[in-house]
């Protein structure tokens, strides 16, 4: 029997993809390595009772399109806005995050009266930048380099996306595109702390500190999502981040698509040139019209495909593709709700993100650790306890805690990582927080550490980045992954990428499989029948 | 150095501020129908807006105007400051003098609008609807200036309607002889009171500012010497239907701040909302001069006009069109006017409308539950809609 | 009636250019330096009795051909050493020769193709150099221009138009990584790259710098005489155009009269008037300092303090008894300590903090080895260009300045064994002298970090990047606007262009 299309991982863009191809029709087969589905989101219980987000862990970007259109809600995803968040400080201070406009102002005047009344502003400069951005997330890039029709007119869109602006506000886009967060922040703030929470975005995931150029690039990224409307806000997956990629493989069910998990693919077979199927590290061989890998871009073309099926400057265009990893993660299972003295009793922050890098500088100074082939001696911890709102994910009063941790290298010094590397960078993780939780060990049951290492082991990203690619310029757009071939399509006829290291990048956001899906069937001239973009505000 | 507020932590547990004179308010506030306001608690009604409303027209109303945003500005050179960040001239208001104002951003397009009062050679307040720390910061760089917010130190009230002088004398403040946009202090209870002949009404009012210390003891002694005339707390659903009677604009009502549009093609200018008359073209550069003076060369894009609109119809959130068919601009307010019997808007239009020809304003009128739509020819008048003579005498009539 | 038709603020490099082309046109103008000479960053200075020393700029990349030519600066004395071969130093002796886009060592062959590839990069971005930055309208470009100018671009071919998009905004580091292996060579690269920057090797868009150095020229050259020749030479230029040239004259404000400005008051207290005022100092010097607020609207000016300008370069400046021996080193090339890219952003690093790195990368040259009249005979000095400095020294500019001295002195002597024992007089120059002595806010030499997003059209700031600024009647020509600094005179000569074509000169 012969597929339709045959997907490489079912991450959540492969089951989008998937998704899409299946309700218009084709015969589709996702291929998963693991035994469980979902890619890097996912929800699983690594400690009895206790359900981990322990690869990604908040949602935002994920495109309502694509909940709509595949009926996400009807099998069983729900997003919870989540409150607030809290940066603690050295001095035994903190910066609590309010959804309340005036709340968050009179908390921002305690660090600053100035910043206070200066972070409307900032917002919705940022803002700007988001709505200029956002249609694009749905497109496929053109590429500059060709004189093809469909290129020209796109390139022509995208002129007028720019003619529609200011000369004032494409010199600011231009500005905001290229400059560092932490230049972009002094424009706007004077309170170290205020810019430390503020800086965060734009270093999630990237290997990239706060003073890197681009990064402001990269808090665009993460505020380009929304909750229902609320453009940058962000919420929890109701029951982990695993019940996205089961609303999607429910939905992919129901449309008659088919998912394969516990065996991997060992090769993709190539044949006169085609992508023909792909042979399973058991020996099954499962045959395709098309292949859609889901994989990084590495792992699909050094790894997957044999070398000489490849034009040379396109493997070495790959071999230098940066997908470095720069974050670890603790997963934890504690006994009680933690407490952080520093804030005052029944404070809602501790239900959103906490912070202990309380400046730019620490947070500089914690890449630099990193730039030198080492963790972060004092890292930058983005930590939630989305138990505090889902009560579906542990027993009652316990609670699950997610920390994500940059900046953890891929090697330790050029060499890999071992085990006791990795014990001590989780338990350098567990002093930070209990500097600001007294007893927060106690409380702990069980604790994942997860480095590069882990990340790329399990989950199939290489060197543990969680972008499937660094999101600078050189790795964006028709760049993205490798100039020429930004467009979903590979060398190879008939074998496609549908994963994060294509446009637009990284995060749980499903554009990548939704435009890689509306790439297959273009070509097969079928109607998409996909949402329009939706309008930011 | 930062300069950081004393905000108690546990601020969170009370997002919405009660003002200094709630102890009053909300015992007053029968319907306990509140909104909120720049971070307080407003009555948007404290039991029936009609009678609060003919309170304004007939006796004497007060509005609690402390959620309103207070920046003192103090030094040598504020006249100086505020000529450069306002349009108009700050210098020619006399020590004592109140005037309404603008500012704009470089483009010039309108950050804000509102009220400056003198109190000094060289001490201004700024009252307005929106924050702007930042920018009057940054504006007063090379000025020999300092500038503060002060919302939280004044509580203020506004007390407006034909009997508000004849309240004031009953309460011991004998303001006969103040005239409109001036200023007098009176002594209360071992501090002061400002009064100043201000308003949001456009008719005979006064708006009085203190120490929040005071807010209650003045409450009392002026609720007293006005029951006579009636004196009653009114909600912001009356006041803004007197301020659209007036012809006056809010921020963020009629006019999007520049600063915080997303769209570039919302921010406007004063040229646009009519403002012109305030632009003091001679006393020097200001923010936004030189766009407004090639705004003034070219034409603006947009025009503020009033119109009157046949039937007893609000035409609040219509859209305008020209020759029935063509887009023509949109209502920014729009009421039923008691005071001048008829229906009345706000509207922002294409400036090549802005004579009104042809102009039809679509209504969704709700009738029982279900929308009717009415095609309306509209009439563009000039403003204030509602102009009582009683607003400008001097001294005030005694009633 | 104005005596002149143009006042030039400023008498650098940038300033005579412009000076020079508008006199040449038929304009009076009257240029107003603040010091004794006209130069501004090109200069000879004698640090200690005997010992000359470029004063801040130790090389050129290249005059900007059209002033050259059209200075007649030929004609008037400048003449250049043979282009300056470097030697990537090694500690152990090992020295790498670089010169004229070819090296020895590993990766001489991909050196080459690397060099090509960025060099034709810089041959299609170099003529972007000589015109005014475009604006973002449909009004007030060169269309022709710019047309033709991108059109070079796309005539690369499809396969290296597309490097072009990808490399554009890349950092130098994975360029190297991805391309070389010799330590040696992927040091001196990452060096020339942030050389005058606030960028490190792994800072993303890093790599435009080396390709804008490339569009001036590929190897460094010395003018015979040393800088300050080269400044007299276009100061002689000048004047031969019909400049006014008045030295000692610093400028206290702009005069501005009914909204435009209309002439200068030094600091002496003479008021001058001309048509137009042209200021090429430093362009957040000349708003904040010489137009001040009360003319400018406040969100332009707040935003001349977001004119990032931040110096990582320090100065060193030795006079030396003997001959320095750095393991066999030509003296007579520019020496580069860069051991490797790590070692480059590894001095990036406490910079950003406000701190001193412990193992400086510096680009050393002898003067005195070209023209031994430089220094008493027998004896060299050494001028150095040292990086990174901190901008903002924590301990203070003394402490720091101290312990810069000592690493550089540590490093310099690890290549050069008994160096030490050789100096009789040191001078380092950190930013902060740099900014006192010539201008330069932050003690950054391009007027304003030479960084993407602060180029073109947001250089200095977009209401001022075609040279004309919000204040009628006043134009920028100095190194803060666009194409930047290096001793060139792009941005003077552009400015010139722009003013002949639109001002009211």
């Amino acid at each position: 029997m012969t597929h339709d299309a045959v997907i490489i991982g079912a991450g959540h863009n492969g089951l989008v993809t998937a998704c899409y191809l299946a309700r218009a029709g084709l015969k589709v087969c996702v291929v998963e390595k693991n035994d469980w589905i979902g890619g890097a989101a996912v929800s699983r219980e690594l400690y009895p009772g206790f359900t981990y987000s322990n690869c990604s862990y908040v949602a935002s970007l994920f495109r309502p399109e694509i909940m709509r259109d595949l009926e996400l809600p009807k099998h069983g995803l729900q997003i919870l806005p989540y409150e607030g968040g809290a940066v603690f400080k050295e001095d035994g201070g903190y910066l609590g995050m309010f959804r309340d406009h005036d709340a968050n102002r009179r908390e921002f005047a305690r660090h600053s009266k100035r910043d206070a009344e200066a972070y409307d502003r900032y917002s919705r400069d940022v803002l700007r930048f988001c709505r200029f951005i956002r249609p694009m997330l749905l497109r496929t890039p053109p590429d500059p380099s060709t004189f093809r029709p469909r290129d020209l007119s796109e390139l022509m869109w995208l002129g007028r996306k720019m003619g529609e602006m200011s000369e004032r506000q494409i010199a600011e886009t231009v500005r905001f595109w290229t400059m560092s967060i932490s230049d972009y922040l002094d424009e706007y703030f004077e309170s170290p702390v205020i810019k430390g929470y503020l800086a965060v975005s734009a270093i999630i995931g990237t290997a990239l500190g706060p003073m890197s150029p681009g990064s402001a690039y990269v808090l665009l990224h993460h505020y380009m999502g929304d909750v229902d409307g609320n453009v940058g806000a962000w919420g929890y997956a109701r029951g982990g981040m695993g019940s996205i990629t089961r609303a999607l493989t429910q939905s992919l069910l129901a449309a008659g698509g088919e998912v394969r998990a516990g065996t991997g693919v060992e090769q993709i077979l190539v044949s006169g040139g085609r992508a023909t199927g792909v042979v399973l590290s058991n020996g099954d061989v499962i045959k395709g019209r098309r292949v859609i890998s889901n994989m990084d871009v590495k792992r699909t073309f050094l790894k997957h495909v044999p070398e000489a099926e490849l034009p040379g400057d396109f493997v070495k265009r790959v071999k230098a593709f940066k997908i470095r990893g720069s974050s670890g993660k603790l997963n934890i299972a504690l006994d009680s709700a933690p407490v952080f003295p520093a804030l005052p009793e029944g404070a809602p922050n501790i239900r959103g993100d906490l912070h202990f890098t309380d400046s730019v500088e620490k947070m500089e100074r914690a890449y630099d650790d990193w730039k030198a082939g080492q963790f972060s001696r004092d890292p930058f911890q983005d930590c939630m306890i989305p138990t505090m709102i889902d009560p579906t994910m542990t027993p009652p009063g316990k609670h699950f805690m997610s920390c994500f941790v940059q900046y953890a290298p891929p090697k330790i010094e050029g060499r890999d990582w071992t085990d006791a590397d990795r014990d001590a960078f989780g338990q350098t993780c567990l002093d930070q927080i209990a500097r600001y939780s007294p007893g927060f060990k106690d409380r702990v049951l069980h604790v994942e550490v997860r480095t590069p290492r882990e990340l790329e082991a399990e989950v199939g990203l290489t060197e543990g980045n969680i972008f499937q690619g660094e999101l600078t310029f050189d790795q964006l757009l028709f760049n993205r992954p490798v100039p020429g071939y930004a467009q979903y399509r590979s060398p190879i006829r008939d074998l496609w990428m549908c994963g994060s290291s294509t446009h637009p990048g990284g995060g749980v956001m499903g554009a990548p499989g939704r435009n890689a899906a509306a790439e297959v069937l273009r070509e097969m001239k079928h109607p998409s029948g996909m949402s329009e973009a939706y309008a930011v505000i | 150095m930062i300069a950081t507020s004393k905000t108690p932590l546990d601020h969170f547990r009370t997002p919405l501020l009660q003002t200094p004179f709630h102890a009053r308010t909300a015992p007053a506030n029968r319907l306990n129908h509140w909104g909120p306001w720049a971070g307080y608690m407003t009555a948007l009604c404290y039991g029936d807006s009609d009678m609060e409303y003919t309170a304004i027209r007939n006796g004497a109303s007060v509005y609690d105007l402390c959620p309103m945003v207070k920046y003192a500005v103090r030094g040598r050179e504020a006249a100086a400051y505020l000529n450069r960040l306002t349009i108009r001239n700050a210098a020619k208001l006399s020590v004592g003098g109140v005037h309404y104002t603008v500012w704009c951003d470089d483009a010039g397009k309108i950050l804000d609008d509102g009220t400056l009062f003198r109190h000094a050679e060289d001490h201004y307040v700024i009252c307005c609807q929106e924050r702007h720390l930042g920018w009057l910061l940054d504006s007063a760089e090379g000025f020999e200036v300092t500038v503060e917010e002060i919302t939280e130190d004044i509580a203020a009230l506004s007390l407006q309607g034909p009997c508000s002088a004849t309240v004031l004398g009953a309460a011991g403040f004998d303001v006969s002889a103040l005239k409109p946009f001036r200023m007098a202090r009176f002594p209360f209870e071992g501090g002061e009171i400002t009064v100043s002949r201000t308003g949001f009404t456009g008719d005979l009012g006064y708006e009085l500012w203190m120490a929040p210390d005071q807010a209650l003891p003045f409450w009392d002694h002026l609720f007293a010497a006005g029951a006579p005339w009636n004196i009653r707390p009114i909600g912001t659903d009356a006041l803004n239907l007197a301020r659209i009677e007036a012809g006056f604009i809010i921020t963020n009502m009629d006019f999007i701040p520049a600063d915080q549009a997303l769209r570039e093609d919302r921010p406007r200018s004063p040229l646009e909302m009519g403002l012109d008359w305030m632009i003091d073209w001679e006393k020097g550069h200001f923010t936004g001069r030189r766009a407004l003076l090639a705004e003034r060369e070219k034409g603006s894009d947009w025009a503020l006009i009033g119109l009157e609109v046949p039937g007893n119809i609000s035409a609040e959130g219509s859209i305008l069109y020209y020759g029935k068919k063509v887009e023509a601009g949109f209502i920014t307010a729009a009421a039923w006017s008691p005071s001048v019997k008829k229906s009345i808007a706000l509207a922002q239009v294409p400036a090549r409308h802005r004579g009104g020809h042809d102009l039809w304003v679509e209504i969704y009128a709700l009738r029982e539950l279900q929308y009717v739509k009415l095609m309306l020819p509209v009439t563009v008048v000039e403003r204030p809609f509602f102009n009582p003579a009683r607003k400008r005498a001097t001294p005030p009539g005694r009633v | 009636m104005p005596s002149f038709d143009a006042i030039l603020i400023g008498g650098g490099v940038n300033g005579l250019a412009c000076a020079a082309r508008l006199a040449g046109k038929g304009r009076r103008v009257l240029l107003l330096e603040a010091k004794a000479q006209p130069g501004g960053g090109a200069g000879t200075v004698e640090f200690a009795p005997g010992f000359h020393v470029p004063a801040l700029a130790q090389t050129t990349q290249g005059l900007d051909p059209r002033v050259m030519a059209g200075m007649g600066l030929e004609r008037h004395g400048l003449a250049f050493h043979p282009a300056l071969t470097t030697t990537a130093l090694s500690a152990t002796g090992d020295h790498l020769i670089v010169s004229g886009g070819r090296a020895g060592g590993p990766d001489a062959e991909a050196f080459a193709a690397l060099h090509r590839k960025l060099a034709d990069f810089a041959r299609v971005l170099a003529p972007f150099r000589g015109i005014a930055p475009p604006r973002l309208t449909n009004k007030g470009n060169e269309w022709g221009k710019l047309a033709r100018y991108g059109l070079g671009i796309r005539a690369l071919g499809q396969a290296e138009f597309r490097e072009f998009l990808r490399m554009i905004l890349i950092n130098v580091y994975d360029v190297v990584q991805d391309e070389l292996t010799d330590d040696r060579l992927k040091g001196l690269i990452a060096f020339d790259t942030t050389l005058g920057s606030w960028l490190g090797p792994r800072s993303p868009n890093s790599l435009i710098l080396y390709l804008n150095r490339l569009a001036v020229g590929a190897d460094p050259l010395l003018p015979k005489g040393g800088m300050g020749a080269l400044a007299a030479a276009m100061a002689r230029a000048a004047q031969a155009a019909g400049v006014e040239i008045r030295s000692a004259s610093p400028v206290a404000r702009v005069l501005v009269e009914g909204d435009r400005a209309t002439g200068v008051v030094t600091e002496a207290g003479e008021e001058l008037r001309a048509g137009l005022v042209v200021s090429a100092i430093n362009p957040r010097l000349t708003f904040q300092r010489l137009v001040g607020p009360r003319h400018l609207d406040a969100g332009f000016f707040t935003r001349t303090h977001h004119i990032r300008s931040r110096g990582a370069a320090a100065k060193l400046h030795l006079a030396l008894k003997g001959v320095p021996e750095f393991r066999g080193a030509d003296l007579r090339s520019r020496l580069v300590i860069a051991p490797s890219v790590e070692a480059v952003e590894a001095c990036f690093n406490p910079g950003k903090y406000g701190e001193v790195p412990k193992a400086p990368v510096l680009e050393a040259i002898l003067p005195s080895a070209h023209e031994p009249g430089l220094a008493p005979a027998g004896q060299h000095c050494l001028s150095a260009i040292v990086q990174f400095a901190p901008h903002s020294p924590k301990a203070g500019v003394e402490a720091a300045r101290a312990e810069m001295l000592e690493n550089t002195l540590a490093v310099l002597e690890a290549h050069a064994p008994g160096l030490r024992a050789l100096i009789t007089h040191a001078e380092m120059l950190m930013p902060q002298d740099i900014e006192a002595r010539f201008g330069m806010v932050g003690g950054n030499w391009h007027h304003g970090e030479l960084a993407v997003e602060q180029m073109l059209f947001n250089r200095p700031l977009r209401e001022a990047a075609q040279y004309a600024t919000p204040l009628p009647g006043l134009w920028l020509a100095g190194a803060g606007s666009h194409p930047g600094g290096g001793i060139n005179g792009a941005s003077g000569w552009n400015a010139a262009e722009r003013i002949l074509a639109e001002g009211r000169a």
